[in-house]
């Protein structure tokens, strides 16, 4: 590799993860998979630096959950560290913009508090830095212009060309995390420095309660007589039949079946 | 001419049988002849709607009177009008003057609207409609080319159509540009986005950020709230779907599927809207590279976008791998050919097996036992290539081809073949 990408610098975002049967406090699904393709391009090209940064508070629950990514192969975490219930979006665009790493890698959302997958937008937003989505692959960076997989619905990828720096976030299209060794885990350090605190004064306001069940929708018959909602109500779902070909030849039934998916557009 | 009125008993015949082929223009003659009849139904004096029940119905075959209330026979005129009205009950709306404007983005997956993008028209249309004196619009922004004819039948009453080259594909930051426009120029009241991966996650949260507004992200419910600024209270999942958190209802609002019932009872307008001071930007520090091969066979069978089954009625198992592999599909294969060893268990598609939510799924030879129609239930077109023309799977399917499934197939993957050679000579 050129030594002028020998410094590469990643930062990656992480949170503290909540399991979601037990409730106890773990390393989120998302950011070790942010974690993961940090250290697999730490691999690839030598020389890369990852700094691993977490805004919140210092308990035993995160820090148990947050050696969970230390044990991953990391030496050290830096903690902004903030008083619960403050707006972690403040302190990490404030670090962000003294650190400027090239590029930050980070969860889609988090798994506690609103969760709303807002804070890549957001810190995007106050940095004015390019943002993607849904990251499955690094492929190349050079002369500051990275190369990369994005992961579409339905198992297909895109390839998209940023320039740095940028934001990415990644989902669980990422590459699986591998496991945190607990004896790596227990000697890393965690470097922690004070951040600005600026309480989420608009969530306290909020009504937060357990999610409860979503009602399932109903299938409503809006039925003029009592025939028809006897009908729909007795019959077999899905009675409307389509297009039936018989007794055409198989060149005029594979026409047929080439315009339909043609018109679908699922041919490529 | 005289006065002895003639009857023909074989067309009376064919009017009571309704299988008959004739059946409906004899009827209508019939119909013609008797000059209406006498009315079952008519306006009272004093405006109470009088019915005369002996005017309703026919004699039949036994000379029994008999009355069918599904309107599919019957001659007398009043049931033929019903059936008239029930064809298009839905009542048509025009807001001339808008009270205010509801934005709606769509996902528009393959040019239409996903049931997701329905539902939250569903959700404008309530916010919309709250003040029936005053109603408001509901506006939906499409990006590129779409598919749909009847948008005004999902509750759309303006449409606002990006059509440029430059909106396809990953484009972030020129929709961008084209939405910040629109809240310019028009300043809608509330945008609504889904909250799916398929972008309206991602354009919305972008959108509300630019214009300095917290969303709602995840909304499944709305409420009405006279406490709240808006006048709405919504319910919106957090914490990775373990909360529930009731908070006023912002402007920028992201709702989950089935938040809201799809529009069914009223036409709107869909009147076409431009607006100036669009100016396309092709300024990107995002490039789309375009999408990237994908090995179909590595896709997981769950999300397959195209899947191509095979079942009892294939015989030649290297030519359908080869067609698999010729269309892009993924394969996939009924319990009968899993259980024969012809494919691999994790290819099973039904109710043992995977449920699949492919948008093309083409059945070849397999019959359409009820678990394997149960795991292909979310798929949007089925194609069937089938010997037997009354299976099951040919009920289900949007285009079934009857005839022997290796010719059909041959010719289908010849016609793919050259397909593509004219392409690549072309290019």
């Amino acid at each position: 590799m050129q030594p002028e990408q020998q410094g590469l610098e990643v930062a990656v975002l992480v949170s503290v993860g909540r399991h979601p049967i037990t409730g106890r406090a773990r390393r989120a699904e998302q950011d070790a998979r942010g974690v993961e393709l940090a250290l697999t391009l730490a691999s690839e090209l030598p020389g890369t630096r990852i700094n691993v940064l977490h805004a919140g508070q210092q308990d035993i629950n995160s820090e148990v959950a947050l050696r969970g990514y230390l044990g991953m192969g990391l030496n050290s975490l830096t903690l902004l560290e903030q008083p619960e219930g403050s707006d972690a979006i403040a302190a990490l665009a404030a670090y962000l913009t003294k650190a400027l790493p090239p590029l930050v890698l980070t969860g889609t959302r988090a798994e506690c508090g609103e969760g709303s997958g807002l804070l890549p937008y957001a810190l995007a937003e106050r940095l004015g830095w390019p943002l993607v989505n849904g990251l499955a692959a690094v492929e190349t960076i050079e002369n500051g212009v990275v190369t990369l997989l994005q992961a579409l619905p339905r198992g297909q990828r895109r390839r998209l060309k940023v320039r740095l720096p940028a934001i990415v976030s990644v989902d669980e299209a990422g590459p699986v995390a591998r496991q945190s060794a607990f004896g790596p885990a227990r000697r890393a350090k965690f470097i922690v420095t004070s951040a600005i605190h600026e309480p989420d004064r608009e969530l306290t306001q909020w009504h937060l309660a357990p999610a409860r069940k979503r009602p399932k929708r109903l299938k409503i018959v809006k039925a003029a007589s009592a025939r028809d909602r006897f009908k729909a109500a007795a019959s077999k779902a899905g009675g409307k039949s389509g297009q039936v070909l018989s007794d055409v030849t198989p060149e005029q039934g594979a026409v047929a079946i080439l315009k339909l998916l043609e018109e679908e557009d699922v041919l490529r | 001419m005289s006065e002895i009125r003639r009857r023909d008993p074989r067309r009376e015949w064919i009017a009571r049988n309704r299988l008959h082929p004739e059946h409906a223009s004899v009827l209508a003659a019939l119909d013609g002849i008797e000059g209406g009849g006498a009315t079952s139904e008519w306006l009272g004096p004093s405006g109470v709607i009088r019915k005369n029940p002996r005017a309703v119905g026919f004699i039949g075959p036994s000379g029994i009177k008999r009355i069918d209330r599904s309107g599919l026979q019957s001659g007398s005129q009043p049931t033929v009008s019903a059936m008239a009205v029930s064809g298009d009950s839905r009542r048509a709306v025009n807001i001339a003057e808008p009270a205010f404007l509801v934005a709606v983005v769509p996902d528009l997956i393959g040019g239409r609207l996903s049931a997701h993008d329905k539902d939250m028209l569903g959700l404008a249309r309530r916010l919309a409609d709250v003040d029936v004196g005053r109603p408001g619009a509901v506006v939906a922004i499409l990006f590129c080319e779409h598919k749909e004819e009847a948008l005004g039948e999902v509750g759309i009453d303006k449409v606002l159509h990006f059509n440029e080259a430059i909106y396809a594909g990953f484009a972030p930051e020129v929709r961008l540009a084209a939405l910040t426009t629109v809240e310019r120029e028009l300043a809608p009241r509330y945008w609504l986005f889904p909250d799916s991966p398929l972008g309206g996650a991602d354009l919305g949260r972008r959108l509300a950020l630019r214009l300095n507004e917290r969303p709602a992200t995840g909304v499944w419910q709305i409420e009405a709230d006279n406490e709240a600024l808006l006048g709405w209270r919504c319910t919106a999942r957090g914490a990775a779907g373990s909360l529930d958190i009731q908070r006023p209802l912002p402007r920028f609002v992201l709702a989950l599927a089935e938040c809201a019932e799809p529009v069914d009872e009223t036409r709107h307008a869909a009147e076409r809207l431009s607006i100036a001071g669009v100016t396309p930007t092709t300024l990107s520090r995002i490039e789309d590279l375009g999408q990237v091969a994908v090995d179909p066979a590595g896709v997981a069978l769950a999300e397959a976008e195209f899947i191509l089954s095979g079942g009892n009625g294939v015989k030649n198992w290297d030519a359908f791998h080869h067609a698999a592999k010729v269309l892009g599909a993924t394969e996939g294969a009924s319990r009968v050919a899993v259980d024969d060893g012809f494919m691999t268990r994790d290819r099973q598609v039904g109710a043992t097996g995977t449920w699949v939510t492919a948008r093309v799924y083409l059945a070849v030879g397999i019959s359409g036992a009820i678990q394997h129609l149960q795991g292909i239930q979310r798929c949007d077109k089925v194609v069937a290539i089938n010997l037997d023309p009354g299976c099951d799977m040919i009920k289900r399917a949007d285009l079934a081809v009857i005839g022997d499934s290796a010719e059909i197939l041959a010719a289908l993957v010849g016609m793919v073949e050259q397909r593509r050679g004219g392409q690549r000579d072309a290019a």
